[in-house]
């Protein structure tokens, strides 16, 4: 940072002194244009500035821009058909759709058939179209065990070898799945598939699995970030309007389940909330419930809602506690002065003011709550799960599992930022208070 | 305007031009060991405008939430218009406020603030647009009716709280340092403004204050608190010209102090043997008798240099300082050792120059000087 010399000479020589105005353009002492000169002189603010940030860019570039990216890009591939063929994969894209392609597309995919019985890649990408096509795989392994003595035309061979090859769909399939980018993921992933004829439908019932989870999910972060409105506003509201000394100690409280793991917490709420937990052995026992109808409070949405708004609560306390914090009491007794009654002026004049916290609080408490992971996962059981439990269960399994996992979380991401920016257009984000 | 807590008509309701508030035996504590306010006893008559003056902590603030029903009374009783209201919640007093940090609702324009009492009070929309018409104008304000608070400049702001207080026609407006946050120009200006709104509606204002200057231009009379209790309640001229107390005399204005023994006291005037050396005559108000203790209180501008014979009380001094300020001469001297004795010397053209370290006499008359509790 040694730039002295970049910006000493020209810089305060001669500060002060007005030349002829219309001598056009400004110069200074020595000559320099002054727009080059404050350019140079503020060239090293912005290079510190660049400085300071660039670790943490670097950081968040490697380990988060990088990973997303290649997350997204993951969703949509699709290796495992068009990797094997290649040569049929170059010319089928040429083909029309109807009927059978010609002789060019036979004949590649009789290379291509002998390669992969030479290299044993035929065997990965059977199994693939055999999901869809049943009988396939037999044909196409058969065919190309007898590849190599293959004689053109190809097209009639390999008719006659086998009349699976005839089969219009297989080809369709082929054309298709052979690019090597694919919506078919993202088609899942909001319970769509294509049919036999290739057209895009909805799944059968029994399989939709994916958009009721999403839904799910949006109402229940929703549902957990209304309680932590409703929960979290008289205590921020009482730390405003208590004593700094008192409130300090209330603080500590509130943050206290930021000091406790995440999994003690939920565990805990396990021993209150099951059957045989103390909420219900307090109730049997005060004679409020009778032993044989205990309430299941957990493995169930009751359980993830009860467990995630406490650990979500301190999210929306702190905007709103900081916010409150500036609001004077004075606004209140002018409105009452007014002739406000208490509720009234509480509604028309200290409400309005706290929405900016309101939103922050909002706005950090659904995010997350959308995303969350491990409180659904320990305590929801089959009802009160998330989306993410999805993802995760799906990011341990096969290739196309991980890349449906990737077309979710991608689908995830999306509704959050739809969600931010409607927000943004209802309340507007630089209203927002976060502390 | 004010809703009767219970409906009938009260016995003493007579005496309401007397006694519009009244603060009879109030006495104040928040903590349950000390008194804020203690035993406050205070009639206000309708329309007058009183000013309660004081250092911080003197109560005098506690005494208006008291009176507005932020703060409840822990004894004693507080009458509007004849009518107990300790137990009237604040928003049903129909008193209107004033507030330091003016407490203009930031998220209102400047209209809408002022709709709000009259909204409050489910008044029509016309009715509404009329009266905050009227108020703007008041305040000659009438363009800035969409603006918000924030877009006001203070002095705007601060007509735009004035107008709020007034809009819905109280009789009693509450002020609480309205103008504390305004530089100083603009703080003289608003103290005639505010006083030419209040003279023309007719209101009581009850405002509370440390600036004593504002306290005497403005008020009628002026309550001057200290440790919980009213020093002294007199009208401006009085509080400066003939303060009761020691305190008040050093609260208000300017003021020399030299300490004493009483020597005798002959009708209304009494001789004060000086620590510092000589006698002099004073007018014993606060004295308990001879051979007490007193603190002389003498005004600067009262102070005469080179007295003439019809000047009884001399004493000699040495000239420490001397301060030119245009239309007078601020002398600091030496007298009875007193190092900070001031005497204003109004710039005349008679005027004998003066030097610093010079010995003068100097005198005032005895009515001029008065023989007050002693300080410390």
């Amino acid at each position: 940072m040694t730039d002295t010399a970049m910006s000493g000479p020209a810089s305060f020589a001669d500060a002060g002194r007005v030349r002829d105005p219309s001598a056009a353009p400004l110069t200074t002492a020595d000559g320099l244009p002054l727009k080059a000169a404050l350019r140079r002189s503020q060239r090293r603010l912005r290079l510190q500035a660049v400085l300071l940030v660039l670790p943490l860019l670097l950081f968040i570039f490697v380990t988060f821009a990088i990973p997303i990216a290649m997350m997204m890009s993951r969703s949509v591939q699709n290796p495992e058909v068009s990797e094997f063929p290649p040569e049929t994969a170059a010319v089928i894209d040429d083909w029309d759709g109807e009927g059978l392609p010609g002789e060019e597309v036979f004949a590649a995919m009789a290379r291509d058939l002998a390669t992969g019985q030479e290299n044993n890649t035929v065997g990965r990408v059977t199994a693939r179209i055999n999901r869809e096509i049943p009988g396939a795989r037999g044909f196409m392994l058969g065919t190309a065990r007898e590849a190599a003595t293959l004689q053109p035309p190809y097209k009639e061979a390999m008719l006659a070898a086998n009349k699976g090859w005839g089969n219009e769909r297989y080809w369709r399939l082929l054309k298709r799945e052979t690019r090597s980018i694919t919506p078919a993921y993202y088609l899942l992933a909001l319970d769509y598939e294509y049919d036999s004829n290739g057209a895009i439908v909805k799944r059968p019932a029994n399989y939709q699995v994916y958009q009721p989870l999403f839904l799910r999910t949006a109402w229940m972060s929703l549902v957990i970030t209304g309680l932590t409105i409703l929960l979290g506003y008289p205590v921020a509201y009482l730390l405003a309007s208590l004593p700094l000394r008192t409130s300090n100690l209330l603080m500590i409280l509130v943050l206290l389940p930021f000091w406790t793991s995440l999994l003690v917490r939920t565990s805990a709420w396990i021993v209150l909330l099951q059957q045989q937990g103390v909420i219900n052995d307090l109730l049997v026992f005060s004679g409020l419930l009778g032993d044989g109808s205990r309430l299941r409070m957990i493995y169930n949405q009751t359980g993830t809602i009860v467990a995630m708004t406490h650990v979500l609560l301190p999210f929306m306390i702190l905007p709103l506690y900081s916010v409150m914090k500036t609001i004077s009491p004075s606004y209140m007794r002018a409105a009452r002065s007014l002739g406000a009654s208490n509720f009234r002026a509480f509604v028309t004049v200290y409400l309005p003011m706290t929405i900016p916290g309101i939103a922050a609080g909002t706005l950090l408490v659904f995010i997350l709550a959308v995303g969350y992971y491990i409180t659904p996962a320990l305590v929801g059981g089959d009802s009160g799960i998330f989306i993410s439990n999805l993802i995760a269960e799906n990011m341990r399994g096969t290739g196309a599992q991980v890349r449906l996992a990737a077309a979710l979380s991608t689908l995830l991401l999306v509704g959050v930022l739809l969600f931010y920016w409607l927000f943004n257009k209802i309340v507007g984000v630089d209203r927002l208070k976060f502390g | 305007m004010i809703a009767s807590p219970n409906g009938h008509q009260n016995g003493n309701v007579g005496a309401g031009d007397a006694s519009y508030v009244r603060f009879e035996n109030v006495q104040k504590s928040y903590d349950g060991e000390s008194l804020v306010v203690k035993d406050l006893n205070l009639d206000i008559p309708r329309g007058e405008f009183l000013t309660m003056l004081g250092p911080s902590g003197s109560g005098k603030t506690t005494c208006l939430m008291m009176l507005a029903g932020f703060e409840p009374a822990t004894h004693g009783e507080i009458f509007l218009n004849g009518h107990p209201i300790n137990n009237l919640p604040p928003h049903k007093r129909g008193i209107g406020m004033v507030f330091q940090n003016y407490a203009l609702f930031p998220h209102m324009t400047v209209a809408e603030n002022l709709a709000y009492p009259l909204k409050v009070r489910g008044m029509s929309k016309v009715e509404i647009e009329t009266r905050v018409k009227r108020a703007l104008d008041m305040v000659e304000l009438p363009r800035m009716a969409g603006r918000r608070p924030a877009q006001l400049s203070g002095g705007q702001q601060q007509r735009v709280a004035v107008a709020r207080a007034v809009v819905f026609e109280p009789d009693l407006v509450l002020m609480d340092e309205p103008l504390g946050a305004l530089d100083k120009q603009l703080r003289e200006q608003m103290q005639y403004e505010v006083k030419h709104i209040q003279e023309r509606l007719g209101v009581t204002v009850v405002y509370v204050t440390h600036d004593q200057t504002e306290a005497l231009t403005m008020s009628d009379r002026v309550a001057v608190f200290n440790d919980g209790r009213i020093q002294q309640l007199s009208s401006p001229k009085d509080l400066y010209e003939a303060p009761t107390s020691s305190f008040v005399a050093k609260f208000i204005g300017e003021n020399n102090v030299l300490s004493g023994r009483i020597a005798s006291i002959e009708g209304d005037t009494c001789r004060v043997d000086l620590d510092g050396g000589g006698t002099v005559g004073a007018v014993p108000i606060a004295v308990q008798g001879i051979g007490s203790r007193t603190s002389l209180s003498i005004r600067p501008e009262r102070v005469v240099l080179d007295p003439g014979p019809d000047v009884p009380n001399g004493l000699d001094g040495v000239i420490l300082e001397l301060i030119y300020l245009g239309d007078h001469i601020r002398v600091r001297m030496d007298v009875a050792g007193n190092d900070e004795f001031i005497v204003k010397i109004p710039n005349g053209a008679e005027m004998r120059p003066l030097e610093r370290g010079a010995r003068v006499r100097l005198g005032w008359r005895t009515r001029d000087c008065r023989a007050l509790d002693p300080v410390g």
